[in-house]
């Protein structure tokens, strides 16, 4: 087959961090080709810098025979490369034709295009399974739909090389068979697609080629149909990798009970809607479901953040509804947030002072007229780091400087001080490598042991099913039944998070 | 060209930083005194004789420097938790009024209880003028820097009116002014027979209890943690919203303190001239003292230094008085860019 795309020996470095080195391969014309690899692998980087975002230090990419114009997202494009990015760049107040006719067309095209635009669109809709009503608004749409777009666009702009980047990370699992349908689609009709992920088992469904990359280098190249799954697994992490097991638990107290709680947003929609949830000591409880669908309001209504319009939250029987953060740590609720950068840590302060950042009321860390006691601070922040595997060159340096896994071995760490009745873990494992992911889970496991009741909120299934006692599907703010792990059918499952039975 | 994040800042480097940009302001200034045609050498003998020559310059210095140690921390403090209190000018006036209400004959203590007493209103009082648009901002997300920028108009036209209606000093020969401060209440001068006042050890004292509360307290530990990342403070059950108003009562105070040691320390009674702008150099003052307390002092002295320095030499060798402004103004610049290059490094590769 005649390679469609070269790339050949792509190095990039970020300061110290060589993010791709001397990375070779290359596409042929109507292939898949799967780029698979755990985060911070360098997929992404590779893929920004084939589509001209980032300038690579060394190497070159020929697309068709010609060398792509280096940086130039622009010269990308008009050689026929799309790109369809993890977080969507769509404009929510326009509709979908709107959507797709920005940067594919000339800002000062009058608008006579408009009906054989439409008619354009309607055509590579049916034919490639990406039905959409073009006058949509886009913030109307469920994030498969918007997927939708991201793609119609770059076929709309005539793509022959499709780059999908972790395109199946927050759809159900029916949307990922509808997405596949319509990649399948756009190969037979001569489009070469490039897929990022780092989910063997799609991987294995879609692609024709699997190149795994591994700390910014290609370790590996297989034909799928010669792929192996579990040594592909050890490929993308470098070594065997190890599942803890859940093993028993023995049931305690209700630890956190809601009491149909629902949440208004300003303009008065519902965000939660009669949420009734129940967690007992050694518990965990897994709330499943796609990404928006009402989570972050749930754990931040959980922890005290948001005040519920009705409802009542139990914390070890005591009535908390309309208190303060401070009231629900104080009874023993932590809350690992999902964007631990943001609301997590403070990536300017030091190490030290990002542990002690919730023991302002502890009186070993700030004294009485609240005076601060540096060396029991540090003394803490040495024992929060070497307990939960932190690992850092001084307490002094800012925690901006710690990778992704550690910030959150550093931010579970800190609450673990405090010896939670409660914790609340919202996608606990979200973006972090094999290692420190199973630190995440075993620390988890470990916490259920001591009886404490726990909520995993997460996107992950696998995640959810390995961890789980019990599982709750969450969609548009309500809650399913609870399903007990062993009887859980994934697809079933997926239904639910699809809308089904809601 | 693109700038990158340095991992870790050598120690060094804030000092090379702060010499080379003096360096650069002060080519900058010679520049401009020749094309004002003079020598720059003998220019800035001048200044710097104006500035410390004489007990009386060093004084006078020192006196400049007073107000804007106080507005200087008002805005540091602010600044430090990112709230922008560009109202340390309305502040100062509303200090000054709380003192000229009960400086002039309400009530009189001796001088050692006096003096505290005036403070402490003015204080009070500082802290009064910024606490509601604190609460407006915490509550009903009105933006910080429209409200305490434009409340500085409505107090200044309320002294304005004070001065010229009700509180104008009938012995004051038509002047708009108010009736002068009680002799109890007057600060003593630190060298005799000079401007100098009790003020600068007051404000000086004030910058180091600042920079005690801020590096070993409950609050300084919040105040940064609020200024860095509201949410991941709020997350880790550090009530931003009590922060804030804290912050507020803080810098409105301390603006409130600039306007009581003008009024009974330099001047002795309120005019609608009190303050040249004050409350708006201390912002220059926070920026260029790097936001640090300490840092602030010596700002302050040296904008003291350029102000007082500059307008000596414009007398001397007879250039503009405007080149002070300049290199102020040179200054800040030279420092900023110096202190984004603490924090990043170019690199000179690639394309623009």
């Amino acid at each position: 087959m005649k390679a469609l795309l070269n790339v050949e020996n792509i190095s990039k470095s970020f300061g110290k961090l060589n993010a791709n080195k001397n990375i070779t391969f290359n596409v042929a014309t109507g292939e898949i080709l799967a780029i698979l690899g755990e985060n911070g692998a360098g997929k992404t980087t590779l893929m920004n810098i084939i589509f001209g975002h980032y300038l690579a230090d060394k190497g070159t990419i020929k697309f068709n025979n010609n060398e792509l114009k280096p940086g130039d997202p622009k010269a990308a494009i008009s050689a026929g490369i799309g790109m369809v990015h993890q977080h969507f760049t769509l404009a929510e107040n326009l509709t979908v034709l709107e959507n797709t006719l920005v940067g594919t067309q000339s800002l000062y095209h009058p608008n006579l295009t408009k009906r054989k635009s439409i008619d354009k669109l309607n055509y590579l809709a049916r034919e490639f399974g990406l039905e959409l009503d073009p006058k949509q608004l886009v913030r109307n749409l469920s994030v498969g739909e918007k997927q939708r777009i991201e793609i119609l666009k770059t076929l709309f702009s005539d793509c022959k090389l499709l780059i999908l980047d972790e395109p199946t990370a927050s759809l159900t699992p029916q949307e990922v068979t509808t997405l596949f349908t319509s990649i399948r689609k756009m190969v037979t009709n001569g489009v070469s697609v490039i897929i990022i992920s780092h989910k063997l088992n799609e991987i294995l469904e879609i692609s024709d080629r699997i190149v795994v990359l591994r700390s910014g280098a290609v370790v590996g190249e297989v034909k799928t149909k010669n792929a192996d799954k579990t040594q592909l697994g050890e490929m993308i992490v470098g070594h065997k990798i190890n599942r803890p097991n859940r093993g028993k638990n023995v049931i305690g107290e209700t630890k956190i009970k809601l009491c149909s709680i629902s949440v208004k947003s300003d303009n008065g929609t519902s965000i939660l809607d009669k949420v009734t949830l129940e967690a007992r000591g050694g518990e965990i409880i897994g709330i499943a479901g796609v990404a928006g669908n009402g989570q972050k309001v749930l754990a931040e209504t959980m922890s005290g953040h948001v005040t519920p319009a009705f409802g009542t939250i139990y914390i070890n029987g005591k009535n908390l509804t309309g208190k303060y953060p401070e009231d629900f740590m104080r009874s023993g609720v932590a809350y690992i947030p999902e964007d631990r950068n943001l609301d997590g840590t403070i990536g300017d302060m030091s190490i030290w002072e990002n542990v002690i950042l919730s023991e302002t009321k502890n009186t070993k860390i700030f004294q009485k007229n609240g005076i601060l006691n540096r060396i029991n601070s540090h003394n803490l922040a040495h024992a929060v780091c070497q307990n939960n595997d932190v690992r850092y060159q001084s307490i002094q340096q800012p925690a901006r400087l710690l990778s992704g896994g550690n910030i959150q071995k550093l931010l579970i760490g800190r609450w673990l001080i405090r010896k939670p009745n409660v914790i609340i873990a919202c996608q606990p494992s979200r973006g972090l490598d094999e290692g420190a992911i199973s630190t995440v889970h075993k620390t988890l496991l470990s916490e259920r042991k001591k009886s404490t009741a726990i909520i995993l909120i997460s996107e992950d299934l696998d995640e959810l099913l390995l961890l789980s006692d019990k599982i709750l599907v969450l969609y548009n703010g309500k809650l399913s039944e609870t399903i007990e792990n062993r009887n859980v059918n994934i697809n079933q499952l997926g239904l639910k998070m699809a809308g089904e039975g809601f | 060209m693109r700038l990158e994040a340095r991992e870790q800042t050598p120690a060094w480097l804030p000092w090379i930083a702060i010499i080379s940009s003096s360096l650069a302001t002060l080519i900058f200034a010679a520049v401009l005194i020749i094309v004002a045609g003079a020598s720059p050498i003998e220019g800035f003998y001048e200044l710097f004789r104006g500035a410390f020559g004489s007990k009386n310059s060093i004084a006078e210095t020192g006196a400049t420097a007073t107000p804007l140690i106080f507005t200087g921390l008002a805005a540091a403090v602010a600044f430090r938790a990112r709230f922008w209190n560009i109202g340390a000018e309305g502040q100062l006036y509303i200090g000054a009024l709380a003192t000229t209400f009960f400086g002039t004959g309400l009530i009189q203590f001796a001088p050692f209880i006096m003096i505290p007493f005036l403070f402490l209103m003015g204080f009070i009082f500082g802290a009064l003028a910024l606490l509601p648009l604190v609460l407006l901002r915490q509550y009903l997300k009105v933006d910080e820097v429209v409200t305490t920028l434009l409340m500085n108009f409505v107090i200044i036209l309320l002294v304005s009116y004070l001065l010229e209606g009700p509180w104008k000093d009938p012995y004051s020969l038509g002047w708009p002014q108010a009736a002068p401060i009680v002799d109890s209440g007057v600060l003593p001068q630190i060298i005799p027979r000079t401007r100098l006042h009790l003020g600068f050890a007051i404000a000086v004292s004030i910058a180091i209890v600042i920079w005690y509360v801020q590096t070993k307290t409950l609050f300084g530990f919040s105040t940064r943690a609020v200024g860095f990342n509201p949410s991941a403070a709020k997350h880790s059950g550090i009530s931003v919203t009590k922060t804030m108003i804290g912050v507020a009562i803080l810098s409105g105070g301390i603006a409130g303190l600039a306007g009581v040691s003008e009024t009974a320390g330099l001047k002795g009674y309120l005019t609608l001239d009190l303050s040249p702008g004050f409350g708006y150099t201390g912002i220059a003052v926070a920026m260029l003292g790097n936001l640090h307390p300490i840092g602030v002092i010596f700002s302050a002295m040296f904008i003291a230094v350029i102000y007082v320095g500059a307008d000596a030499m414009s007398r001397a060798i007879e250039v503009p008085t405007y080149l002070a402004d300049v290199i102020v103004a040179s200054t800040i610049l030279t420092v900023l860019v110096s202190l984004v290059l603490i924090k990043y490094r170019i690199i000179f590769k690639g394309k623009f």
